[in-house]
């Protein structure tokens, strides 16, 4: 009765969804994960000896990640679950799987990669010092490890996670420094009409702002950074205000984000084509409306094809869980794709608000110190970069990254390549789409050195 | 208000505990150090909740302390006293965990 190998790389919202739509289908699909448990960053799971109750964690999304978490549990019967398990290589039909120190490849007829999301990080001087996290590192330290990143934290940054993090810090109990944001207020109303696609989601975020006001929560929108302060460890951020006043903030961590970035080398290792998406100014995988890519057999679903959030990710899991069950010969029926389509509408305008709202700042790489760490994994400067362009003549990111090694590291890129690309483009004064993309290398994260490779 | 932090206090760890804090205490051996952690933490936070640092940049840049948590990055690892690597944000911290964190030692060259 063996059916075809359909597997879902990611146990989050998308993940989750895909394998319930495989299931309903009465397939047995592979589920990898490199989680302990499932439920992806978003709603990630609690040790089990923590019991905070679900609210506590996940705030007005409980009954969101209740209910994913359940339909997982759900699930486990009828899928293969691995969990702690890194999909590390698409390679001629076989996803490459790295469990402990044991590698195996697993033939696949169709792939949906649910891989989700990083920060999206603009360096700025300082930043390796011990106690600046990403955003998104600083909400799992709480929510997953009742920790705070500091007693007195900074969060800098752009999106709707610097206003939520904030919030939940204060709300647990700890002084927040400042919320200093690089969007201008003006922004927020240009973008209302395509906020409003999502009433809901726009009165959350109204909510955390107006929350933070009323406790008193210093927040600064329209703030050019200037650096992260200290000797050994943060003690102070410096920014510019939005008159252009000198400001430092005495903190003893930052949290630090620009909204998020797609995770897409396992699209790129797959040989999907990727297209410039100007409004996120990067390069992403080519998607139909369903999630197909390019490439025959392979589909994306949720934050790992594009920033649309938790509750998009569900509907665009199901979404190519249908798409590759149709492409597999499988009978799905039209007006269920149909309403999928039809409730993702609002949420891709949503984006679209978002983009605007807290645009990716662009415009600081050109100012950037040349001896800043742009690379904190091999400590390569931004003025390193700058000379691959002017005197060795790279014309592009990966020419670059072979000059100077930017993006060659062990994060391979996660966390410089968007600003290495716009360094890269203001040095050369051309447009960002002009200098390419990173291309994704196998493996997408280091393996041990005494990886053992099965069959 | 004048922020009082205690930026030198060496018991005094990066990160602050906001609850949850009746779980079963673990310990582990930092740099020889005996240190108290608790069942549930990962080894990050087992580190910075009694520390202020986990590795230092092979590239003379000083110490570091981690930055995505989500196993991305790869800026925290940390080594057992046997040689062998560690990711500390995704590896569970647990009783008689023996942990490397300064002059990285790597395998075979001990």
């Amino acid at each position: 009765m063996a059916g075809p190998t359909v597997i879902v790389v990611g146990a989050g919202p998308a993940g989750t969804r895909a394998a319930a739509r495989l299931v309903e289908a009465g397939l047995r699909p592979l589920v990898v994960d490199e989680g302990r448990q499932n439920g992806g960053q978003i709603y990630r799971r609690q040790p089990e000896n923590f019991g905070r109750k679900s609210s506590e964690l996940y705030g007005f999304e409980a009954a969101k990640a209740e209910a994913l978490h359940r339909n997982f549990e759900m699930l486990r019967p009828h899928i293969e679950y691995r969990s702690e398990t890194l999909a590390w290589n698409v390679y001629d039909g076989a996803l490459h799987l790295l469990h402990g120190e044991r590698s195996e490849a697993v033939r696949f007829d169709a792939l949906i990669l649910a891989s989700g999301a990083t920060d999206r990080i603009m360096p700025l001087p300082g930043w390796t010092l011990p106690g600046t996290y990403s955003l998104g590192g600083a909400q799992i330290a709480l929510k997953a490890q009742a920790c705070a990143i500091g007693a007195r934290p900074v969060f800098l940054g752009t999106g709707p996670l610097l206003y939520l993090v904030a919030y939940q810090y204060a709300k647990a109990g700890i002084e927040v420094g400042a919320v200093l944001d690089t969007s201008r207020f003006s922004r927020r109303i240009a973008a209302l009409p395509a906020l409003s696609a999502r009433p809901g989601m726009l009165a959350k975020g109204l909510y955390y702002s107006l929350w933070l006001a009323r406790h008193g929560v210093r927040v600064l929108t329209g703030v050019t950074p200037v650096a992260i302060v200290g000797e050994t460890r943060v003690t102070g951020v410096a920014v510019r205000d939005k008159r252009g006043r000198a400001r430092e903030y005495v903190c003893d961590a930052v949290g630090l984000g620009y909204g998020l970035r797609s995770e897409t080398q396992l699209a790129d290792l797959a040989r999907c084509r990727f297209v410039f998406d100007k409004l996120a100014r990067q390069w992403l995988p080519e998607t139909d409306a369903d999630g197909r890519t390019s490439t025959l057999g392979v589909y994306l679903a949720g934050d790992g094809a594009r920033i649309v959030g938790a509750d998009a990710a569900e509907l665009g899991g199901r979404l190519a869980a249908c798409a590759a069950l149709t492409d597999l010969g499988r009978a799905v029926p039209a007006a269920e794709i149909g309403q999928l389509r039809d409730a993702l509408r609002p949420m891709l305008r949503f984006r679209q608000g978002l983009e605007k709202a807290f645009a990716w700042p662009a415009n600081l790489a050109a100012d950037l110190p040349d001896d800043m760490l742009l690379c904190r994994c091999e400590a390569i400067t931004a003025g390193e970069l700058r000379r691959t362009a002017t005197e060795l003549g790279a014309p592009e990111v990966n020419r670059a990254k072979a000059f100077s090694r930017i993006g060659m590291g062990r994060c391979q890129g996660r966390f410089c390549g968007l600003a290495a690309a716009e360094i890269l483009a203001a040095t050369l004064s051309v447009p960002i789409d002009q200098v390419g993309r990173l291309r994704g290398q196998a493996p997408v994260k280091p393996l041990p050195i005494a990886t053992e490779c099965g069959a | 208000m004048k922020p009082n932090l205690k930026q030198d206090d060496p018991d005094r760890g990066l990160f602050r505990r906001v609850g949850k804090t009746a779980r079963r205490p673990i310990r582990l051996d930092v740099d020889g150090a005996a240190t108290e952690a608790l069942a549930g933490d990962t080894l990050l936070v087992a580190l910075l909740a009694n520390g202020v640092r986990l590795r230092d940049s092979e590239f003379g840049d000083g110490a570091r302390a981690g930055f995505c948590l989500m196993g991305a990055c790869q800026d925290c690892w940390v080594w057992t006293a046997d040689g062998g690597r560690l990711r500390a944000c995704t590896t569970p911290a647990t009783e008689g965990m023996s942990i490397v964190t300064r002059g990285a030692v790597w395998p075979g060259r001990r």
